[in-house]
Formats: structure tokens, sequence, C-alpha cells
């Protein structure tokens, strides 16, 4: 089901936390709304969700107005960061708990249990309960619960922030999977711009209760709307006063047409990567990344003056 | 935490052993503990086991069941889970509407819930007396009677089962009833299903100690109950009156059923506790 969201404001206290926000999600798309803490993404989450209500505006989903409905009416699955638990039922218990109070038969829900858990690899964990189960895995029951009232649409609350890398990295492939198997309508909330660009297909950059920009991870990349959605999405440095990635400029040991001098600082081996930091005489400082090859035949070392200039066709963003 | 172990002043040693922070200490704090609960609790507690059984279990036997004792002793017990029961729900509620809901007044209420801890038991009797009296400004004439005990022992027990809820509802997770309500749960059904489960080691710990005290209740019972045998003396004012015609050995045994009752439900407690833990 596709979600619409129109003008939506939301204030707590003084606080602006949402100011005029419009959206529309694709139905069956996988969506991140991305963006730094308190930007808004979370509240935004649970107004959909029918957690927390609007003070303006309206959440349309699949077509029908329900701004006004309580979450029991959204059909909305909803998983939290902090996983949520029910810690006094077992891992069955917590997934069948959406099908029991729909008074299906025992037999059903049972049916129904099994294949959620086979589902998110949780089979052997079914009489367990939370406080037995790693991070990781309270997380996939967290979502098999949702998942197993057959929700129009999903929402995860930055569902692997409270994980440690590692599971983090395999739970965002493993979401991706499960989309693709599933294909219901997706929406989660990250502030970590990798996971978004590895997950989803759709980003929407949310900062400061308004929406920056919304497009594919390759559109926001190569063509960021404004200097916070550029800076946002990866590295950038800064030359002119232009916002620029730092892959993007190329060093040269000798002046070119449109190149500036700048003086090497320190250079650093990351692997394959070498970083150089540069400092224009009295213009400020600015950082390139290089291949370790090209720093070889440039010699670059620190003291040497060298020549930078963005390569063409490079993305740039104003100074905002 | 290493500190303890890191000494470079003591050399090496032949076998370096880990040992636990305070390893020491908490021999020490074992000791402390155990002999001041021995001489403060078990040993007057033996003294009255030991007092009651002296003439035998015979003795003992009879002494608890001659008809004024037993009378007691039945309006004891059942007024007792009475009243438990009845703050278990109270109890429960209140703690419910100081923690969830926002009203003028609330501070003032939170600190109300101790009064019956911080008064002497005899001046709640008192004040019941003087409002549920015969000369009752409201009318209500309880005194002498079964329900102007209840009064007294609802009055003196309402702070258990509020103060045992009220910290296990603060740190309850509310995402679980929101989680509940985005799966299609409604108000009841989350409160039945979610929120009761996880409060009731709470609400069962703070009921316990409600029946606990109920049953041991004396001050606040000996005005308004008038006394009398078979209609509204209970089990501690039965004892204090056995004592009073210096009959000791009645007076003992009728403490030791007490005494066994309230350790009853303290050690049904602890076992519901235990097979609580299993789960976290």
């Amino acid at each position: 089901m596709a979600i619409t969201v129109s003008h939506l404001t939301k204030r707590f206290g003084t606080f602006a936390a949402l100011s005029d926000v419009s959206i529309d999600i694709p139905a069956g798309s996988l969506t991140a709304l991305l963006g730094p803490s308190g930007g808004g993404k979370s509240t935004l989450l649970r107004i959909i969700a029918g957690l927390e209500p609007p003070d303006a505006g309206t959440v349309q989903i699949g077509g029908t107005d329900s701004t006004t409905l309580p979450p029991q009416r959204r059909n909305v699955g909803f998983v939290f960061q902090h996983y949520a638990a029910f810690k006094h039922m077992t891992v069955a218990g917590n997934v069948a708990f959406g099908l029991e109070i729909r008074r299906q038969p025992k037999a059903a829900v049972k049916r129904r249990v099994d294949e959620l858990l086979e589902l998110v690899h949780m089979e052997q964990f079914a009489d367990r309960y939370p406080a037995q189960l790693s991070g990781g895995q309270r997380q996939r029951m967290a979502l098999a619960r949702a998942l197993a009232v057959e929700p129009e649409v999903l929402l995860l609350d930055e569902p692997f922030g409270a994980l440690d890398a590692q599971v983090r990295k395999e739970l965002r492939a493993w979401l991706r999977r499960l989309h693709d198997e599933v294909h219901v309508t997706t929406v989660f909330v990250t502030h970590d711009q990798e996971e978004a660009m590895e997950v989803a297909d759709e980003i929407v950059v949310i900062n400061n209760g308004r929406v920056e920009q919304v497009g594919t991870p390759d559109e926001l990349y190569d063509k960021p709307a404004n200097a916070f959605v550029m800076g946002f999405l990866g590295p950038v440095t800064r030359l002119d006063g232009v916002l620029v990635r730092p892959h993007d400029l190329e060093l040269f040991d000798r002046p070119e047409p449109s190149s500036v001098a700048a003086t090497v600082q320190r250079v650093v081996r990351l692997g394959f990567e070498v970083r150089v930091d540069l400092e224009r005489d009295g213009k400020g400082e600015l950082w390139v990344q290089i291949t370790r090859g090209e720093a070889e035949k440039l010699a670059v070392t620190p003291g040497i003056e060298l020549f930078v200039r963005p390569v063409a066709g490079a993305v740039t963003a104003g100074d905002g | 935490m290493t500190a303890t172990t890191a000494d470079p002043a003591a050399g090496p040693r032949p076998t370096p052993r880990l040992r636990r922070p305070g390893g020491a200490g908490l021999g020490l704090g074992v000791g402390l503990a155990t002999s001041y609960l021995s001489v403060v609790v078990l040993l007057p507690l033996a003294a009255i086991v030991a007092r009651a059984s002296g003439h035998g279990w015979g003795r003992f036997w009879s002494a608890v069941t001659t008809p004024e004792a037993a009378a007691a002793l039945r309006l004891t017990l059942v007024l007792g889970l009475l009243v438990a029961a009845v703050n278990a729900v109270v109890g429960t509620l209140i703690a419910w509407v100081l923690v969830r809901d926002e009203f003028p007044g609330k501070r003032v209420m939170d600190a109300i819930i101790d009064l019956p801890f911080a008064l002497p038991t005899i001046v709640a009797g008192l004040v019941l007396l003087a409002l549920y009296g015969t000369t009752s400004p409201v009318h209500l004439n309880l005194a002498y009677a079964r329900t102007g005990v209840m009064a007294a022992l609802l009055f003196v027990t309402l702070p258990f089962v509020v103060r045992a809820v009220q910290p296990v509802l603060i740190e309850l997770d509310r995402e679980m009833e929101e989680a509940a309500a985005s799966l299609g749960a409604e108000r009841f059904t989350i409160f039945r299903r979610i929120v009761l489960p996880n409060l009731l080691p709470a609400i069962a710990a703070g009921t316990a100690l409600a029946f606990a005290r109920a049953i041991s209740e004396f001050g606040a019972t000996v005005l308004i109950s008038g006394n009398l045998p078979f209609k509204t003396e209970v089990a501690s004012v039965q004892i204090f009156s056995q004592i009073e015609s210096d009959n000791t050995l009645a007076a003992a045994a009728v403490s030791t059923v007490l005494l066994l009752a309230a350790l009853a439900v303290l050690l049904a407690l602890q076992a519901m506790q235990r097979l609580g833990v299993r789960r976290a």
C-alpha cells in the first residue's frame, strides 16, 4: 500500500519536530528516512503508525485517510529500536500475539508462527524468552511479530541502531532480501547514510523537521539538492567556498588550467586509498582522496607544493 | 576492578589467584548480617515457638482450638485475605494513576500514601473511631463491627501494594504497549496481556506484605473493634487479653499460628519470584 503524507506539522512544546512535511511512498517500495538525530524522522514514522497525533496535515495509507485512526486500525507493523519484546512471553508467544487477539484458530496460529520463525531463522528459539536472546535475535523476533498480522505497511524505527557493527551489516543485507521476498511497503528510519544507501530503493533526507531531498541513492549522491544533503551522504571538502567530494579532485605536480596551488601537510595511507591533507596559503585547508598509484607517481610527501582542481563533471554544492 | 589484583608492592606470588574485589569484606558482611538477623529476629521468634511448644503439642493444639482463640484466628485470617485482595486491586489502581496520569495534587497524593506507615497505628485507630465511631460526623457507625476492623486494616496496609507496583510501572517499557497496539490490541487487552503480567510479581509481593501486616495489626484495630469475642476480636488482641489474664501459653500458641501464616505467605512469595526470575 502506498503512503501519502501531506503538510504534516508536529510540535513538542516550542520545538518544531516536523514543519509542513509532504512525501509520497510508492506501494511495495523500501524507503529510508535518513537524517541526523533530532531531525524529526522518528516522529514522522510514529505519526504514520498512529503512535503520535500530528498537529496538522494528513496521512493516507492505501488511499484511505488514516490521520485520525488509532494504531489498532491502521494495519501497520512497527519495529522499535529497542525491540519492545514482550518479555513475559516466549519467542513463539510474541509472534503469536497479533494472531491470538484476532481470535484465529490455534492450529492456524501455530502454523503461521512456525512459518514466520522459519522466515527469520529463529525456529530453534521458539521456546526461549527474550532475555535469553541476543540483540540481533530479538530484533528478528520483533520483525516476525510485526509481519505475523500481514500488515499493509512495515515501519522500522532505527531497527539496527542498538546492534554492534557486524550484526548490523548482516541484518541490513537480510532486510533487503526479506523485502524482496515479502514485498510489503517498508519504511525505515536511520541516521546512517551507508545503511540507507545499501538497503533502500528510495531515500528521504530529513533535517530540522523538513524534507531536504527525495530520490534514489544514486540521485542523492550524484545530484544533491544542497550542501546539507551532499555533506550528509558522503565525504566532502571545500575548494573556494564550494563543496566537492575529495575523490572528485585531481592533483598535479605542475600548474594546469584552472588549478590552484596547495602545500601538502599530511599523507595518510588507508590501504589502497591515500588521503592527502593540503593547505592553501592563507586560503584554507582541503583534503584529497587518491589511489596509492597516483600518490607514488606524484611522490607526495609533506612540505611539497601540488596543484589541485576538480575533475570534469565533479559533483559540487554551494556552501550552505 | 583489576586494581585489587595488580599490586606491584606485593611482589611476584607463587600462585597468582584472581580474587573478587571486596572478598574479605564479604565474609565480614555476611557474618554481621547473619548475627544481626539472629539476635534481632530469629531468637525472639524461636523463643515464642519454644514457649508455645514447651508443654507438648497437645497443650498447644488445645490452646489454639478453644472456641474463642479459633474464632479470633479465623476472623484474622479471613480479614487478612479480604484486605490483601482489596489492596491488590485498589493499590495497583492508585499506583497506575500516580505513574500514568497527570492531575493537580498528584505529588500531595503521592506523599499521603506513606502516611499509614508514618503514623503510630494507635493514632490511626483513634482517627477511625472519631470518624466512624458512635458519634460519627458522617453518620456511618462502624465501631464494634467487623467492617470497622476491616476499614482499620485497609488503612494501615494501603501503602504496600502501591509502593511495590509504582517503581515497576515507572520502569515498564512503554514501547511494549505501543507494539501491542500496532498489532491490533485494544486498551483492555494491552493491560491484561502485556501490563498486568509484568506487574504481577510486584503486586504479589505487595499483597503478601499487606496480608502479613493485616494479620498482625494491633494498634489500629484495638480501639475500633471493641474486642468482642467471637465477633470483632482479632488474634493480636486475643493474644493481648490472654497475656493480661496470665495465660502465656495460649498467647504464645496463637502467636505461633500467626507467625506460621506470615511465614507461609512469604515463602510462597519467594517461590513465585524464583519462578519469575527464570524468564528474566
